[in-house]
């Protein structure tokens, strides 16, 4: 500083542009070190009871029970029975099964476009099982588990996927972009986060009635940079509104890495401070640990101590969808050196451990699986895949409103139909 | 029969709802306690309790959100925005989500919220608290929009979306919320205690949405306007000395394309009249409607007379604002065709 320059603006140092770049790219060694994990077991539990301010260290934290080993351990382990297990083990083994038929179904033509959850199958899988059938989940397009979680018709999707005639949603809707009232899985959009809050709302409506049902909602990573994210937190603190609000962390939003989204400062959980809500950062590959932090929200929830945000760390083992190489944007060998493993192998070395399951019966389950995806698909092949049977044209008109209006019965006729 | 300007129809049709339904909440920005900038809830939260009618946080998105997902839960909400400039934060859950629920769930799920929100200008508004959006929500498919023009329809217009089973954006001319504005700024404002259409039954009634109303008959001309551009064209149609037929269309959609067009067939002559501006707004829809119907019945050409193709603008409000002397110029050019 001088008198000429009061305030030193002469030696100010040029200001630079930080664009956050993921720790490896193709053809280089994949890292996570970026990351914070914690040993399985080593995360306190508080009672579900107390207030936020008292826990406020969960969100920097990783929620892990089962270890490397394969052994359940610490304050989270939700203690669940053996055959409960293999229920979520064989609902996560018929999610991959189901994905990777559809996939090559998809490159063989039959239909436009799918999306696989390869790698996060344990998420919907366990909050699924874990929840009422009265609660409502408001999806995103890879927690296909949560259907399978309840036992949905097979078929019925196969012909979503395929648009035929049989298709439940009319032809209208991309494959996988899915609604299911009675299985509690609201209505799938392409735009994504706009039903985080529509959540919070439904979540709302339930405490207005003085009902007992509460709400589930999940977003990716990338997704928390839109305005529905902290538009949802901050109602569901303001009217502490019984529902969980889930971020899937899988690392990737099509191309971009979580840094993009925000992940390189601070964690996802850890955005829910700043509303006075819960941050749970949970290990998403652990079917145990999901299901305990389920436990623990839903519990909050039901006792009108409001909402959660739970971060499931996982990785999104395939490409985001049909239209994307991968290969093009992170490491081949990336999905192979994740950290946290394959949340199928971890619950059935599991299982294997506590002496309740096998190598071969668990080959014996995969090779049962793929024959009954293969059924399925088959008949939805007699009906018809995408442009060799659809839903009546006429069905095209309908529900715009509940009743048309002249315009869409003029046009309909204009169509001829 | 009470008398009531348009705040206390639209206060009591809320009001009326929420004692019928208890499906029926009201929520939005000082809605709560206070009533309302423009005092349509007041006294609402103290007459139907807190959890009836709340203050939100200053968030459209998550006012019109929350409304979606109460909806779909079975809830009837009625979301207020506070002016309908500040709607567009709401604009992706409204287009991409209430307007197609019903469409994209194959009728699983559906929103049968209703969105009030005061609109249009004359008040000194500037270009953030003056616009008409309703073309914008009228292009969506999937959106109900209605824009009532004195109080008793007001008070028959709400209750009717509020029992609507589709989302619908009930525009308010905030202009006429205390008396008929005409056009006439520099004139004392007539009350609505005055004027026809305050007869206000205090139970409940609905107005049905998609049925305009013939406010002035006419044989040379027919006038289309709705809100506070009724007022306007009574005022324009007289300092013409045209005998024009007005239309109060009420709602825009549903749209009633049968009054329209009998009107049009009859007089042979058509302006449409709207404040928002003039490029790509309803009145281009509505030009081609009666273009494509009753072209052969035509004996000029379709007239618009709007808001300029400029953002609102403070100073000149009155420059800006399609008053009556421009519907009547407008009448006796198309006179003369």
């Amino acid at each position: 500083m001088s008198p000429q320059d009061p305030i030193g603006a002469s030696s100010r140092p040029p200001l630079q542009l930080h664009i956050p770049e993921p720790p490896a790219r193709p053809g280089q060694a994949p890292r996570f070190d970026h990351l914070p994990f914690s040993p399985a077991g080593a995360i306190r539990r508080p009672d579900p009871g107390v207030a936020e301010p008292e826990m406020r260290d969960l969100p920097y934290g990783l929620i892990r029970v089962l270890d490397d080993e394969g052994r359940a351990v610490g304050p989270w382990d939700p203690g669940l029975d053996a055959e409960t297990l293999r229920r979520g083990l064989k609902v996560m083994a018929q999610t991959r099964a189901f994905d990777d038929r559809m996939f090559r179904a998809q490159r063989q033509g039959k239909t436009s476009f799918y999306m696989k959850s390869t790698g996060e199958e344990a998420i919907g899988a366990a909050q699924s099982m874990m929840l009422d059938r009265d609660d409502m989940c408001f999806p995103t397009y890879r927690v296909l588990s949560w259907l399978w979680a309840r036992d949905y018709p097979m078929l019925d999707l196969v012909n979503q996927i395929f648009s035929n005639e049989g298709d439940p949603l009319k032809g209208r809707q991309l494959p996988i972009l899915f609604s299911a009232r009675d299985y509690g899985f609201y209505s799938l959009s392409g735009n994504l986060g706009t039903r985080f809050s529509q959540a919070v709302g439904w979540a709302m409506a339930s405490a207005y009635r003085g009902d007992t049902k509460i709400a589930l909602a999940y977003v990716g990573d990338g997704t928390t940079a839109e305005g529905d994210f902290h538009e949802a937190l901050t109602f569901a603190a303001v009217y502490r509104a019984p529902v969980i609000l889930c971020v899937t962390n899988n690392q990737w939003a099509i191309s971009s890495y979580a840094g993009i989204a925000g992940a390189e400062s601070t964690t996802f959980a850890a955005k829910a401070i700043a509303y006075g809500l819960p941050g749970l950062r949970v290990d998403g590959n652990d079917f145990l640990a999901v299901w305990a932090a389920t436990v623990w929200a839903a519990e909050r929830a039901r006792t009108n101590k409001g909402a959660t945000l739970i971060e499931f760390v996982t990785y999104r083992a395939a490409g985001h969808s049909t239209s994307d190489d991968p290969t093009r944007y992170r490491p081949a060998e990336e999905a192979a050196c994740w950290p946290l493993g394959d949340p199928i192998e971890r619950l059935k070395t599991h299982l294997i451990a506590r002496g309740e399951w096998s190598a071969e019966r668990h080959t014996q389950m995969e090779a049962e699986l793929a024959d009954g995806v293969r059924a399925a698909v088959k008949e939805g092949e007699r009906i018809g895949t995408l442009g060799q049977s659809k839903p009546p044209v006429r069905q095209m008109f309908e529900d715009v409103f509940k009743e048309p209006d002249w315009r869409v019965l003029e046009q309909r006729r204009e169509l001829g139909v | 029969m009470p008398k009531m300007d348009m705040i206390q129809a639209l206060n009591s049709a809320l009001d009326v709802m929420m004692s019928r339904d208890p499906d029926v909440l009201v929520f939005g920005e000082d809605v709560g306690y206070f009533g309302g900038v423009f005092r349509v809830t007041d006294g609402l939260q103290r007459k139907h309790g807190l959890k009836r009618c709340f203050d939100t946080p200053i968030s459209e998105g998550g006012i019109i959100a929350t409304a979606i997902g109460m909806g779909a839960y079975g809830l009837r909400p009625v979301a207020e925005i506070q002016f309908a400039d500040y709607i567009l934060p709401a604009f992706d859950q409204l287009v991409s989500e209430a307007a197609r629920l019903r469409y994209r769930s194959g009728g699983e799920f559906w929103a049968p919220i209703t969105v009030r929100s005061p609109y249009g200008g004359g008040i000194f508004g500037g270009q953030t608290h003056s616009q008409s959006p309703e073309a914008i929500f009228a292009h969506v498919t999937g959106l109900k929009t209605v824009i009532p023009s004195n109080p008793y329809d007001a008070k028959g217009l709400l209750i009717a979306s509020i029992e609507d089973d589709d989302p619908v954006i009930f525009l308010e001319p905030k202009r006429i919320y205390n008396g008929p504005f005409d056009g006439h700024h520099d004139r004392a404002l007539k009350t609505w205690a005055e004027s026809p259409g305050s007869d206000v039954p205090e139970g409940h009634y609905t107005v049905p949405l998609g049925k305009a109303a013939v406010v002035r008959e006419g044989r040379e001309a027919t006038v289309l306007a709705y809100g506070t551009m009724v007022h306007v064209a009574k005022s324009g149609i007289e300092e013409s000395g045209v005998d024009a037929e007005l239309i109060d269309l009420r709602s825009i959609v549903p749209l009633d394309i049968d009054t329209i067009v009998a009107s049009v067939r009859k007089t042979g002559r058509c302006i449409i009249l709207h404040e928002a501006s003039r490029f790509g707004g309803f009145g281009g829809e509505l030009s081609s409607l009666v273009q494509e119907r009753c072209f052969y019945h035509l004996k000029s050409p379709i007239g618009r007379v709007a808001g300029w193709d400029t953002p609102y603008p403070h100073a000149f409000e009155w420059d800006y604002f399609p008053g009556p002397a421009r519907l009547a110029a407008a009448l006796k050019r198309v006179m003369e065709d």
